[in-house]
């Protein structure tokens, strides 16, 4: 079998630092799953496969594995970030966008069950669309509300599920 | 054969049949459209399932699975950036073909040699999954135990570049599915009553496909809008012909087989079947030029290894491409156990499902082939709004499964570790397939070995299971050995064909 993947982009001259993170979160996982093994309440008798037997089994995989790739990091491996029609990996990575965005949405979860689904899916639209590039801020709220209450309609009309209205309630 | 016609009747009532339309129509749309898959269409598409009948909705997902094989090729071939890796191939000589003003032969080639590999595909899976169910139905947890442990193991370390990454993204799938207290004891629930219940599988799969994809992009969005290559109507004429139905027939060869097969997917055949019309070819200069076998074989290839995977699924009840997964989850929502026993527990489900296939088929053909300009200007839809309605659509998705904020965070959660996948070159596949697969690993070795009292002989007391662990082990031992033996006989290089994907 051949690959398909040809030289990197960029080579970059030394190791792929962050991967030691990802190396590190796999070890938290690991370690966290394997605790969590040895904490657990013995089960019943006649269960043939004890409770704690797969947690053992995958938290010390992952911390192999977390070991493995410290190494292959250490050893110059470097990852093939994935790629896509609008990606274009020859710049930098735009890390602000994506804080941005994480942004909106912690507002959206810690504001939906007030607001509701119509109000905040289109402030989810309007916002991340004005984010990502967006600048016609009248055009970008008004497909926004018009998608909100699109699907909210839709699944109350159409699959017969009241999405929770939130403050709208009694008014949608 | 009664039973397919049944099916007809099944797929042919006008609810059902707007649905096939519907599948096809949208999974053309995301198949063009950059950014999304089938797979993370049928995973927004998931909440359908709480109202619509079962046939319906796996008709709609079927028809989203072939359309979105048909799309995938429209954009290989005028924008030369692959969105499905079932396509990469096709873009090789497709691209060239549409420099060369020849976009319109390479359309037509492509949707035509996909119908004839879909069609004859899916005549494959109707003769025999049945058959292939009723060998499985007969085997005993051990067995099954080995073949799920074969796809997972086949899906991981075989396909994709780096099997370290295979396995680590395996293994925090296999981690996730730990979560609830299905053993009776809460494992890994942090307290929460919220995932008592485990994890919503719904609310993984939208995370890691649509929002991890979604931030991804947004990290890395193109500046300039990509060059599209003007089209007309797709046409092809003799010498197009009597160039393109030997690499379809050879194509579909290559797909069905590789999709049924655990360690399935499109990649392996549709790189196969490029350079076997390569080596075959008469006229081999002009590949790298735009060769119209190069974009007929591997398209043929990608549609019947999508009804090979199909088999997998029906058959056996494995999933091995992330859309087959899905549809997995979405016939798990209705409490329907795919596998073995679904051709005798609903045949009318099943049969209809076969059928509808022939008719998605067919409407693809149908809607593709005078249909090839209009999609291709739905690559000009402006990405902001594209990628804030996948954002939208991703949190309707993962909010309508409880109504609870908490979903919401959790759609957060493994958005941003979708994101760190596609960073570290993680494959997403092996995550989804462990959480979907790692509760049944677990059950079936429970049985397996309440069966046997605890005896783990009883693992390889089956033959079944015995040549699965086999075909394993000479799978480890070629994935490790090959790549060996291909770099110390450097005199064998140009027997492999060097393929430059950009």
């Amino acid at each position: 079998m051949t690959t398909t993947n040809d030289t990197p982009t960029q080579a970059r001259p030394q190791v792929d630092r962050a991967q030691y993170g990802l190396s590190g979160f796999l070890a938290v996982v690991g370690a966290y799953v394997v605790i969590e093994a040895v904490g657990l309440a013995p089960g019943f008798a006649d269960q043939s496969v004890q409770p704690d037997a797969f947690p053992y089994v995958v938290g010390t995989a992952l911390l192999v594995l977390s070991v493995l790739l410290a190494v292959a990091t250490a050893r110059g491996d470097v990852a093939e970030a994935e790629g896509g029609e609008d990606v274009d990996l020859g710049q930098g990575s735009d890390w602000i966008t994506v804080a941005k965005l994480t942004g909106v949405f912690l507002v959206a979860v810690v504001t939906i069950a007030w607001l509701g689904w119509a109000i905040v899916g289109a402030f989810l639209f309007a916002a991340s669309a004005r984010i990502l590039g967006s600048r016609r801020l009248v055009l970008d709220v008004i497909v926004g509300i018009a998608l909100a209450l699109l699907t909210w309609y839709g699944f109350y009309v159409g699959l017969g599920i009241p999405i929770p209205a939130g403050i709208l309630d009694g008014v949608l | 054969m009664e039973m397919l016609l049944e099916g007809f009747g099944t797929a042919l009532t006008p609810t059902n049949l707007l649905y096939a339309v519907l599948g096809v129509l949208l999974g053309t749309a995301v198949g063009v459209l950059p950014g999304i898959g089938p797979a993370m269409t049928v995973a927004l598409l998931l909440p359908v399932t709480y109202n619509v009948s079962p046939s319906s909705a796996l008709i709609l997902f079927a028809g989203i699975y072939y359309g979105g094989m048909y799309g995938g090729s429209t954009t290989s071939i005028l924008l030369n950036t692959p969105g499905e890796s079932s396509s990469v191939i096709t873009a090789l000589e497709g691209n060239k073909m549409a420099k060369a003003g020849r976009a319109a032969q390479a359309l037509a080639t492509a949707a035509i040699g996909s119908f004839v590999a879909g069609t004859i595909g899916t005549v494959l899976l109707v003769v025999l999954a049945p058959r292939v169910a009723d060998v499985v139905v007969t085997l005993g947890a051990p067995s099954y135990f080995a073949l799920m442990a074969l796809a997972l193991f086949a899906v991981t370390a075989v396909l994709g570049a780096s099997k370290l990454r295979g396995f680590i993204s395996l293994f925090l799938g296999l981690a996730i599915a730990l979560v609830g207290t299905t053993t009776g004891q809460p494992r890994l629930t942090f307290g929460r009553p919220e995932l008592a219940d485990g994890i919503d599988v719904v609310v993984v799969a939208v995370a890691i496909f649509a929002i991890g994809e979604a931030l991804w992009v947004a990290a890395h969005l193109r500046r300039r809008p990509l060059e599209v290559i003007p089209v007309g109507q797709p046409w092809m004429n003799r010498e197009d012909w009597s160039r393109s139905w030997k690499p379809w027939l050879r194509g579909t060869a290559y797909g069905f087989p590789f999709g049924a097969l655990p360690a399935g997917g499109a990649e392996t055949p549709t790189l196969l079947s490029y350079i076997t019309e390569k080596k075959l070819s008469k006229r081999p200069e002009e590949f790298g030029k735009g060769a119209i076998e190069g974009v007929a074989g591997p398209e043929a290839a990608n549609n019947a290894s999508a009804a090979g995977t199909l088999m997998s699924l029906l058959a056996i009840g494995l999933p091995t491409t992330a859309t087959a997964t899905i549809i997995l989850l979405a016939m798990q929502s209705y409490g329907i156990q795919p596998g073995p026993q679904l051709f005798d527990a609903e045949p009318e489900l099943v049969w209809g499902l076969l059928a509808s296939l022939f008719v998605a088929n067919t409407l693809l053909l149908v809607v593709n082939l005078p249909l090839a300009p209009v999609w291709a200007r739905l690559l000009q839809i402006p990405r902001p709004y594209l990628y804030a309605g996948i954002l939208f659509f991703a949190s309707l998705g993962a909010y309508s499964v409880n109504f609870d904020a908490f979903d919401l965070g959790l759609l957060l959660v493994f958005g941003l570790l979708g994101l760190t996948m596609r960073r570290f070159g993680l494959p997403v596949l092996p995550l989804i397939i462990g959480v979907i697969l790692g509760p049944r690993l677990e059950t079936t070795l429970a049985e397996a070995l309440a069966i046997s009292q605890g005896d783990l002989s009883t693992l390889v007391g089956e033959p079944v299971a015995v040549v699965v662990y086999i075909v394993m082990a000479l799978l480890l031992v070629g994935s490790i050995v090959g790549p060996r033996l291909r770099r110390t006989a450097p005199a064998h290089e140009d027997e492999e064909e060097k393929v430059d994907v950009r």
